[in-house]
């Protein structure tokens, strides 16, 4: 019974959401606002039982003494630490700001570095791995894009800079990214009629 | 209403149509696919976590349900879904990681029902759908334990991911694990196509739900993607010609 509530809840509403944004009615319109003013509140609501979550996995983590359970204690206390400050600071206050330039922005900018050496690695070892003409088209393009934009010693390689970069960025590259969009976009429909029907249940219904 | 609200509204109209006739018609027959490799070798990994006792562990990204990418993570919900019904009776059952507070709440409900469905009832664990991180690295830094620390043999990387999934598919890489990859973000997938064992391209995102056999309308849908493509190129090719005579 329960999922059958549920279910009708979603559709009604995934129905009255979708028509608000074709049939400009005041009432629609207005309706489709409340809806998504709510989502958002509930978004946020979510939020909060997400942290909670995190707070439970990384105690339980240093509960039973799991590996790298020091990094949860260092986790959960700055977490606490930031949450209370936050509250008490507000976030536009400069300390909150600090907070955020000197950590959070140093240390995901650190992880962005350490992708470049994972990619890198992850090119090399593309080859072995899948040995096939897509994966070689993919490298050439790779390299002939990294000599064409790379500020070289020895200035701009002729044809490749001036002709054979902005070819593959300018035509190949958008055309094939539009096409994967277009792709995206049909899908994402297919997905969102899916849950209007009632086929996909996202929210746990048997 | 404008001529494109007009043509938005017929073109959902036709999808729905179509999806609803189409999915009559997959009742009766089974569906045929296209073989894509990396659903036959995940179809393996799943075999094996279960007799291993290992663990699989489906990322769902950092797309939330309020933002534009919220159909990856619905997609990816889907599939959690069934491979949670495929996994929850072995020794080990799923782990769920998302970098979105409603992504993880609803990735728990989804593990909590199959689970209970495999066990009739058994006693299931909350901590099994997690929220691994707010922003895409600290939500990478987050998930990289979960795949190295949890005895995790198979990685369904499925959602909205940034180029910080490279990060994880290089830990899933040093594990020796399997690792399935599907986002709808482009960048991503130029990450994922280099790092990734078994990357899926574009729109296969949304086609995971059909290779999983998660019912009729999975592989109903499929069908119209396939049919809005191709009245896609004919709108392509059409305005190309159009442009070319003068007319448009």
């Amino acid at each position: 019974m329960k999922g059958i509530i549920s279910t009708a809840i979603a559709i009604a509403v995934g129905l009255v959401v979708l028509a608000g944004y074709f049939i400009e009615t005041p009432l629609l319109v207005n309706l489709r606002r409340l809806l998504l003013d709510w989502a958002v509140i509930l978004a946020a609501v979510a939020l909060f039982v997400g942290l909670a979550n995190l707070v439970k996995v990384h105690s339980a983590r240093v509960r039973d003494r799991q590996k790298g359970g020091f990094y949860s204690v260092v986790l959960v206390l700055c977490l606490l630490a930031t949450l209370l400050a936050g509250l008490a600071l507000r976030p536009e206050h400069p300390v909150m700001a600090a907070v955020f330039n000197a950590v959070q922005f140093p240390v995901e900018a650190s992880l962005m570095a350490l992708l470049t050496v994972s990619l890198v690695y992850a090119s090399v070892r593309l080859l072995r791995r899948r040995r096939n003409l897509l994966s070689v088209i993919f490298l050439v393009t790779a390299v002939i894009i990294l000599l064409g934009t790379a500020p070289l010693p020895f200035g701009e390689i002729p044809i490749l800079g001036d002709l054979l970069r902005p070819f593959f960025t300018q035509v190949l590259a958008a055309a094939g990214a539009r096409g994967i969009l277009i792709g995206v976009a049909l899908g994402s429909l297919a997905t969102g009629l899916r849950i209007l029907f009632g086929a996909d249940r996202p929210y746990g219904s048997r | 209403m404008n001529w494109t609200t007009l043509a938005g509204l017929g073109l959902v109209g036709l999808s729905a149509g179509l999806m609803l006739f189409l999915a009559a018609l997959r009742r009766k027959e089974p569906p045929v696919f296209r073989r894509i490799a990396a659903f036959s070798r995940l179809g393996h990994a799943i075999g094996r976590a279960v007799e291993d006792g290992s663990r699989l562990h489906v990322s769902l990204g950092s797309g939330g349900l309020t933002t534009p990418q919220s159909a990856s993570a619905l997609a990816g919900l889907t599939v959690l879904r069934r491979l949670a019904d495929l996994t929850s009776a072995g020794d080990k059952p799923p782990v769920a990681s998302s970098g979105d507070g409603a992504v993880a709440i609803l990735s728990q409900d989804m593990l909590q029902v199959s689970y209970q469905d495999a066990t009739a009832g058994g006693f299931y664990d909350a901590t099994a759908g997690r929220l691994a991180g707010l922003t895409p690295f600290s939500y990478a830094a987050g998930t990289i334990p979960i795949m190295r620390d949890e005895h995790v043999s198979a990685n369904v990387l499925i959602g909205n991911f940034g180029v910080e999934a490279g990060l994880l598919a290089d830990t899933a890489e040093r594990k020796g694990s399997f690792t399935l990859s599907a986002t709808d973000n482009l960048p991503a997938q130029a990450v994922l196509y280099a790092g990734a064992q078994d990357p899926l391209i574009g729109e296969e995102l949304y086609a995971a739900g059909a290779y999983v056999n998660a019912g009729p309308f999975h592989a109903a849908s499929l069908a119209v993607q396939d049919i809005l493509r191709w009245l896609a190129i004919l709108a392509i090719l059409a305005g190309a010609l159009l442009k070319m005579v003068g007319l448009l």
